[in-house]
């Protein structure tokens, strides 16, 4: 009998093709990312079947940590952080920022410090300061510094978008009262930013 | 240039010129290198921009009595909603008494969605007015505030408890 010969092929492939669908999803990935920014707080917002997406710029952002400590970030839109931090200082003559206490708070996400902690808070250094446990803004009646932020947050921005991100688990009167805070400076149309999830009533009609 | 001489009076007899490299070249490291990129943005990326749900609030009565008034005109058509702490939450219709109790419910789609559903066919114009205790907590919230477009209930308000309310869930 004849033996049959098995051709020995050779095991190298051709890495050209998947080489082009490597870089064809970088580029894909290149394109549509946005790092995420770091946040002080990790904040697990609860879910809605709500899908009306938020705008990247002109956000005036209010974080509620699970604990109930208030945050408050603003995006710097036309320089916008820094006229904040201008309209505080003629608000409070106190408080007088150097131009490299501006910068950092120009580069710092959200802010959770009382007003007379601030100056402390900016002259860390940036590691520090993203380690820092901040002990969030007051919001007590008799010292409502969260009021003085959103009415000097709205001057540096008028065109501004108020919006809201509560933890689940946070405590229903520090959102009331937050809620209170905004009503009482004349904003009554603000978002909650919420997750995504199913609406029944759709998913009835698969 | 000698050397290149040397080679030529070696190979007289060849042809050959120049040695033909191959020009297919070893890509597996491209390929890690791509694979490792794509990962890192992957993972890094932010997909999709946050989901937000957006509220109007009434605006803020100057004067007491206009509330009265206010209130006055919604009673026979309201539906009450008072969420308490460890996801409880009650209802009751129109004004709540001895024979008009609050009624026990969950946040599951059998419970106060049903209810909503309900209520919203047989009540014309029903005005919901949602009041959280202080044991409440946001998720509980804006679950209920979800309900009301999940039902298409375009009439609802955010309110404070009244005492009155904590007393009845209280003996209940």
């Amino acid at each position: 009998m004849p033996k049959i010969k098995v051709p020995r092929k050779s095991t190298l492939i051709d890495m050209t093709a998947m080489c082009d669908v490597a870089f064809l999803l970088l580029t894909f990935f290149m394109l549509t990312t946005q790092f995420k920014s770091d946040e002080s707080v990790i904040v697990d917002t609860p879910s809605s079947i709500s899908e009306i997406k938020l705008p990247d710029t002109d956000i005036l952002n209010i974080t509620i940590s699970a604990d109930g400590k208030v945050f408050f970030n603003i995006d710097n839109k036309n320089f916008s952080r820094e006229r904040l931090l201008q309209k505080i200082s003629e608000r409070h003559p106190e408080l007088q920022f150097s131009p490299e206490e501006i910068k950092a708070f120009v580069l710092t996400g959200s802010v959770g410090v009382p007003l007379n902690q601030l100056k402390g808070f900016l002259a860390l250094d940036e590691f520090d300061r993203k380690s820092y446990q901040q002990p969030g803004i007051p919001i007590d009646s008799t010292n409502n510094e969260l009021s003085t932020w959103i009415m000097q947050g709205r001057l540096s921005n008028p065109n501004v978008r108020i919006t809201i991100k509560g933890d689940q688990s946070c405590p229903w009167p520090v959102v009331k009262k937050v809620m209170n805070t905004l009503q009482d400076k004349n904003v009554n149309k603000f978002n909650l930013i919420t997750d995504l999830e199913a609406d029944p009533n759709k998913l009835k009609g698969i | 240039m000698a050397e290149l001489e040397q080679k030529q009076s070696g190979k007289k007899g060849k042809k050959k010129g120049r040695k033909k490299m191959s020009t297919r070249i070893d890509l597996t490291p491209m390929v890690d290198l791509g694979f490792l990129l794509v990962t890192f943005f992957m993972l890094t990326t932010t997909f999709s921009k946050p989901q937000t749900m957006e509220i109007n609030m009434p605006v803020k009565p100057k004067e007491e009595v206009i509330e009265e008034e206010q209130n006055a005109v919604k009673a026979s058509k309201a539906l009450t909603l008072i969420i308490d702490g460890e996801n409880k939450i009650f209802w009751y219709q129109g004004l709540p008494g001895e024979e008009n109790l609050p009624v026990e419910t969950n946040f599951s789609a059998d419970g106060i969605r049903k209810v909503l559903v309900e209520k919203n066919m047989t009540i014309a114009e029903m005005v919901v007015l949602i009041k959280p205790t202080d044991e409440a907590n946001y998720k509980n919230v804006v679950d209920i505030l979800d309900e009301m477009n999940i039902s298409n209930i375009k009439r609802y308000a955010l309110v404070d408890i009244t005492p009155l309310d904590l007393e009845l869930i209280k003996n209940l």
